[in-house]
């Protein structure tokens, strides 16, 4: 790809970017959110068409107009969000929408091809199975094929360690090398720094739409290199924070156990601990063991079916959410769009909805247009809350801004207890500075604050104690200074430090 | 160079004004257009169409008349598509309302009589918010989808009514109908056709506007309506606000059947399902959920219904205001996209950002 | 009378009656399939039902009615599909529109396209022909299964197309594609599959049908117009659809129970049974037992999950650019 460049209303996505990627090899995109690598592989599949500038497949120059164009030219990408129609089987999926596919699939057939190739770069897939039913590593397996089986040679792959635990990482990893072994080339799009040093051979570092380096991966010193080149200044790798000085709990968990609706293993298979006021207690593993759930369950957002959660003293186990918002609950959840915001609604209405019933906002029934109005300007400011004004629908914000609104909301609100699950999800580094920056903040205060992350550096860097779920169990609580990667990545796998 | 459509970065203020007219007046046009194509001449049935609603005095007044209940019935149903319930079943409420306020015409015959109107049309309204809180139950405790219950509700409740008009609660002379209530219990007249009835519903436009723009639980419903989950998220009871919201959509409902009853037809017959439960829908959509234009949008529609009954004597299909009633809502439907977005074409601005 | 006579014309009204509803809920279930929800069914089948009379009743040929049928509900379908695939507009309202326009336009061409003897109104008018039943020799003297085999040639067709849209969803690469727009739509549209282009021709084949099943009514039986001659039958298509969970072969059982509850009302007359409960109660009940079946079947699909499943994005627009 040759001097791409790329315009959005009101944004230059790509400035005149040069990418080469060699056979055999892998190449990783690093940026942040936002520096316009999804962009940039998006017209190499030709979902989007560039500006200006040229692209070059296998030495012969190509204009891709749509995912077909690329695929036929042996280019396949894989989405953060699969490309699967759940309710469909492996087979099918693969085959989906392939141009030469007869009025009857041979199924029969379809199905002897895809065991054959997944025998060959040992990926293990049931051609049967029905998509819904596949946990998110096999999924991202079915992915994989269906590139290979439609004769993809380069292979697009946009975060994909960014649902599995760290051995399906290294399966992962694995994978990769047989394809590389074939022939096949990959480019994987991702802001993981870590996953930069192992994964790849070499580096592109993209910053606000330009290409501001390109290294070979064993040339790079470490990881404090590579942050440096993607954010243009020193990052924080440790952030401020007060003295640990732990008071009464504030939130305590015995034993909680959730089932599913029609039976199974429990979504929450007994899980224990206690966050104290003055403390941020992080729980870390792969999204899917139980820890949104656990969250919910605290926020009386979904039904437990044994066991007590007890909340500054008072047992709130399956109590309304808005009895659990009236003990002083602030929440910032896992699906800031879903959950978080009222998207048709404005700024200020979105800021005011955790205070509304109160006096401070409202006399009996009635809203007090007025008062609001001042309260919504007055978090505005506080919070830098970049919108052209209070009335603004709060979907027309980046996503940044968003959680910014919500967390306006949520720390004005906290009396004590605050819930932050995934809260730097999507965000760029600066937003999620300043998101660190507020939990801590709340932690220095007193409040006991609750924190599921995804990211394992964030948890080092932020909490106190760190707890590990996996499967609807806590498999251990550490102190946060005296762990580390290592450890963390066992117990997110399952594995307990008494044996395999 | 693709013309297509993109998303705007903020409502269009323009356009939601602009629209709503636009889409009237092409609404109009089309209607010529099917007028002329069946060899009617469009300018004539138009001319009189309006003088059929608005011609003379009394016209102006069954006009009038008529836009009552079709605007408690937009109200009605706007309250509920606040919260994005689809009441399709305005219709079924209504009759409830009128076998509501018959049942004590006809056998509360202990009341002295000038308590049989306002105990009448408050039992009228109870069976109208009954009968709307059967779906609404259904959709708080189980999801259940509350398009076809409402729906079905209106057939069952037609069905029922017919029985009672024909058959358990027949005047003994006649063919059908139930006997007229008595003459000191009907709702009065101020002025030629238009009964007291209007004074309620600008009363409850007024009260409405009040709770669904600026109070505590009208916030809570539009959140519902916008984001149930995030509503639920801040503490909002979904299920009883559904069923709190379908109580009220079917209390103005039953409130103009009872009101219609007891100022026009004075008793249960044939041609209770008068349709207004069905127009409300249009009204609540066109007037945007804003219970002040529903006002104008009700006029709008009484006038299209006058005016196609005066179509009759000119051997003209009276049909034709059924056509048009469907046809406003077309044009009005495809031009609401143009308040989120825009036309653009394609090399110069695309898709937004990644 | 006896029983077994009894059940055979019970068999056969049923079937009768079933026609109609099984040719719209099939062409419902491929619409809905493929994401768009299209309430307009009532005020299409009506709409369908006029032209198939309207041709028959000038021309006299019935073949050309059903074509006529078809093809009026294909366009006022369009109009559905240009609105909710295009113009991105909420499927409910639409649909509600779109039965209106076509139910109001349905009366007006009634009183519209008769001959002048009878002031230009087609009700009260008859046909010259109709399709009546053809008796296939020996199979329909067996007692009650012999209705089956005495029955019009659109029920015969029933028989042919059932089979074939079970068949055409399932084992076809269309049927995948169908499948997988309602299901997923960003994903059939990564995939190459031009969402909007599968949409708008199922909508436009399942209104084609749904104006055949109106047809079904008018020219069937005493053939006849009246205006709004299809009596809520578009709403329990939609309730069918459900029922058969978006399944052709399931829409054969909600079609013969309902049909037989609705022909239970004649054959009982028929039969010269006094009725028992109010012909008004029999009336309403077809609507009374869709609700309950309705809420039944949405609670028991709570309790197992995915068993009586919607297509995921059934109701929702969809464009590439949406974030």
């Amino acid at each position: 790809m040759i001097d791409i460049t790329k315009n959005f209303p009101g944004v230059l996505a790509n400035d005149r970017v040069s990418l080469t990627l060699h056979k055999g090899e892998v190449l990783a995109l690093l940026g942040e959110n936002g520096a316009g690598k999804s962009t940039l592989m998006n017209m190499l599949i030709g979902l989007y068409q560039p500006d200006s500038g040229t692209i070059f497949v296998n030495g012969v120059q190509r204009d891709i107009h749509s995912p077909q164009d690329s695929m036929a030219l042996g280019i396949g990408m894989i989405h953060q969000e699969f490309m699967l129609v759940g309710n469909m089987s492996v087979a099918e999926n693969i085959v989906l929408g392939m141009k030469d596919l007869p009025f009857i699939p041979p199924m029969a057939e379809i199905k002897k091809k895809i065991t054959a190739l997944s025998k060959r770069y040992g990926l293990q897939v049931y051609p049967d199975r029905i998509i819904r039913d596949l946990s998110v590593g096999e999924q991202q397996r079915v992915e994989i094929l269906k590139l290979l089986y439609r004769g993809a040679d380069i292979l697009i792959l946009d975060e994909p360690t960014a649902v599995l635990t760290p051995g399906e990482s290294r399966d992962l990893n694995e994978i990769l090398k047989r394809m590389l072994a074939e022939g096949k080339s990959a480019i994987f799009i991702t802001h993981k720094m870590d996953e930069v040093m192992s994964f790849s051979h070499t580096v592109q570092v993209l910053r606000r739409g330009k290409s501001v380096a390109v290294k070979p991966t064993r040339e790079i010193a470490n990881v404090q290199e590579l942050a440096n080149m993607m954010v243009g200044r020193d990052i924080l790798f440790s952030l401020d924070r007060g003295p640990y000085e732990p008071g009464p709990a504030m939130i305590e968990v015995d034993n909680l156990v959730m089932l599913p609706i029609g039976g199974g293993k429990p979504i929450l298979d007994g899980v224990t601990f206690s966050v104290r006021s003055g403390e941020i207690f992080g729980i870390a593993g792969v999204a899917g063991n139980g820890q949104q759930q656990l969250t919910e369950a605290i926020t009386g957002l979904l039904h437990v079916d044994g066991g007590s959660i007890t909340l500054n003293g008072k047992n709130m186990t399956n109590k309304s959410p808005l009895a659990i918002i009236k003990g002083g609950v602030s929440h910032i959840p896992a699906d800031r769009g879903r959950m978080g915001v009222v998207g048709d609604m404005s700024v200020g209405e979105n800021l005011s909805m955790k205070k509304y019933r109160t006096a401070e906002l409202s006399r009996k029934a009635v809203m007090q247009k007025s008062r609001i109005r001042r309260f919504a300007e007055d978090l505005i400011e506080r919070f830098t809350i970049k919108t052209p004004s209070q009335d603004t629908s709060v979907k027309f914000l980046s996503g940044g801004n968003i959680q910014k609104t919500i967390l306006a909301r949520e720390i004005d609100f906290c009396r004590g207890i605050l819930i932050a699950v995934y809260p730097s999800r999507g965000l760029d580094v600066g937003a999620t500075e300043a998101v660190r920056q507020n939990l801590i903040k709340q932690r220095d205060n007193g409040s006991a604050v609750l924190l599921v992350s995804e990211e394992l550096e964030e948890l080092l860097m932020v909490a106190d104690r760190i707890a590990v779920m996996f499967e609807g169990r806590i498999m251990d609580i550490l102190e946060a200074n005296k762990t580390g990667t290592e450890e963390l990545g066992m117990l997110m796998a399952g594995v307990t430090r008494e044996g395999r | 160079m693709r013309t297509h459509l993109q998303k705007r970065d903020s409502r269009s203020r323009r356009m939601t004004i602009l629209v709503p007219v636009v889409s009237l007046l092409v609404s109009f046009l089309l209607g010529a257009i099917v007028l002329l194509l069946s060899k009617a001449d469009p300018l004539v049935t138009y001319r009189a169409m309006l003088k059929g609603a608005f011609g003379s005095q009394t016209k102006l007044q069954y006009t009038i008349a008529k836009a009552v209940p079709l605007l408690l019935c937009g109200l009605a149903v706007g309250v509920a598509f606040r919260l994005k319930f689809w009441n399709i079943g305005a219709e079924g409420q209504y009759i409830a309302g009128v076998i509501g306020i018959t049942w004590v015409m006809q056998f509360w015959t202990f009341l002295p009589v000038w308590l049989l109107l306002p105990i009448g049309m408050a039992v009228g309204v109870a069976c109208g918010a009954l009968w709307a809180a059967i779906p609404g139950v259904l959709k708080a405790q189980w999801s259940v989808d509350e398009t076809l219950t409402t729906l079905m509700m209106n057939y069952i409740i037609i069905g029922y009514a017919e029985y009672l008009y024909i058959n358990a609660w027949k005047a003994p002379r006649g063919n059908m109908g139930t006997i007229l209530y008595p003459e000191a219990a009907w709702l009065p007249r101020i002025w030629g056709r238009v009964h007291a009835g209007i004074y309620f519903a600008l009363a409850l436009v007024v009260v409405l506007y009040f709770i669904l723009y600026k109070t505590r639980w009208g916030f809570e419903l539009n959140m519902i309506g916008k984001n149930r989950r995030a509503a639920q998220c801040q503490g909002v009871c979904i299920k009883r606000n559904i069923v709190l919201g379908m109580l009220l959509s079917g209390a103005i409902a039953g409130l103009a059947g009872a009101i219609d009853s007891a100022a026009v037809t004075h008793q249960l017959t044939k041609g209770v399902n008068s349709g207004y439960g069905f127009t409300g829908i249009i009204i609540a959509w066109m007037s945007g959920l804003n219970p002040f234009v529903s006002i104008l949008v009700a006029l709008i529609m009484a006038a299209l219904e006058t005016g196609s009954d005066a179509l009759q004597i000119l051997k003209l299909p009276s049909a034709m205001g059924e056509v048009m009633q469907g046809l406003i809502l077309i044009p009005l439907l495809a031009g609401s996209v143009f308040i989120e977005y825009r036309l653009a074409r394609s090399g110069t601005h695309t898709e937004a950002t990644a | 009378m006896n029983a077994l006579d009894f059940t055979t014309r019970l068999l056969a009204a049923t079937l009768a009656m079933g026609t109609s509803l099984t040719y719209a809920t099939l062409g419902e279930v491929y619409t809905e399939k493929s994401g768009v929800l299209n309430l307009g069914m009532e005020g299409t089948m009506l709409l369908g039902a006029l032209a198939g009379f309207a041709t028959a009743f000038k021309t006299g040929n019935l073949l050309l009615a059903l074509i006529m049928a078809m093809a009026v509900g294909a366009a006022l379908s369009l109009i559905h599909a240009f609105l909710c695939v295009t113009m991105r507009a909420n499927q409910v309202v639409s649909g509600l529109a779109i039965t209106m326009f076509g139910s109001g336009l349905a009366n007006f061409l009634g009183q519209r396209l008769g001959p002048a003897s009878n002031r230009y109104n087609l009700t009260g008018m008859n046909l010259s022909s109709k399709f009546s039943n053809i008796a296939i020799p020996y199979l329909c003297d067996i007692p009650i299964i012999g209705a089956l085999f005495d029955v019009s040639i659109l029920t015969y067709g029933l028989y042919v197309l059932v089979p074939f849209a079970w068949f055409f969803l399932y084992k076809t690469r269309h049927g995948m594609v169908i499948r997988a727009v309602g299901e997923n739509p960003r994903t059939a549209a990564a995939m190459g599959i031009s969402v909007s282009r599968v949409r708008y021709l199922y909508t436009l084949i399942g209104g084609m049908f749904a104006g055949l099943g109106g047809a079904c009514l008018s020219l069937s039986f005493i053939p006849s117009w009246n205006d709004g001659m299809t009596g809520g039958k578009g709403w329990i298509v939609i309730a069918l659809v459900i029922f058969s969970a978006w399944n052709p072969a399931r829409v054969v059982i909600g079609t013969l129970v309902f049909g037989g509850i609705t022909s239970l009302q004649f054959s009982i007359q028929a039969a010269g049974f006094k009725l028992m409960i109010p012909a008004q109660f029999l009336g309403f009940s077809p609507y009374l037992i869709t609700l309950l079946v309705l809420t039944a079947m949405t609670i028991i699909a709570k309790k197992r999950k995915g068993s009586f499943a919607s297509p995921s994005a059934l109701g929702t627009a969809f464009a590439i650019d949406d974030k």
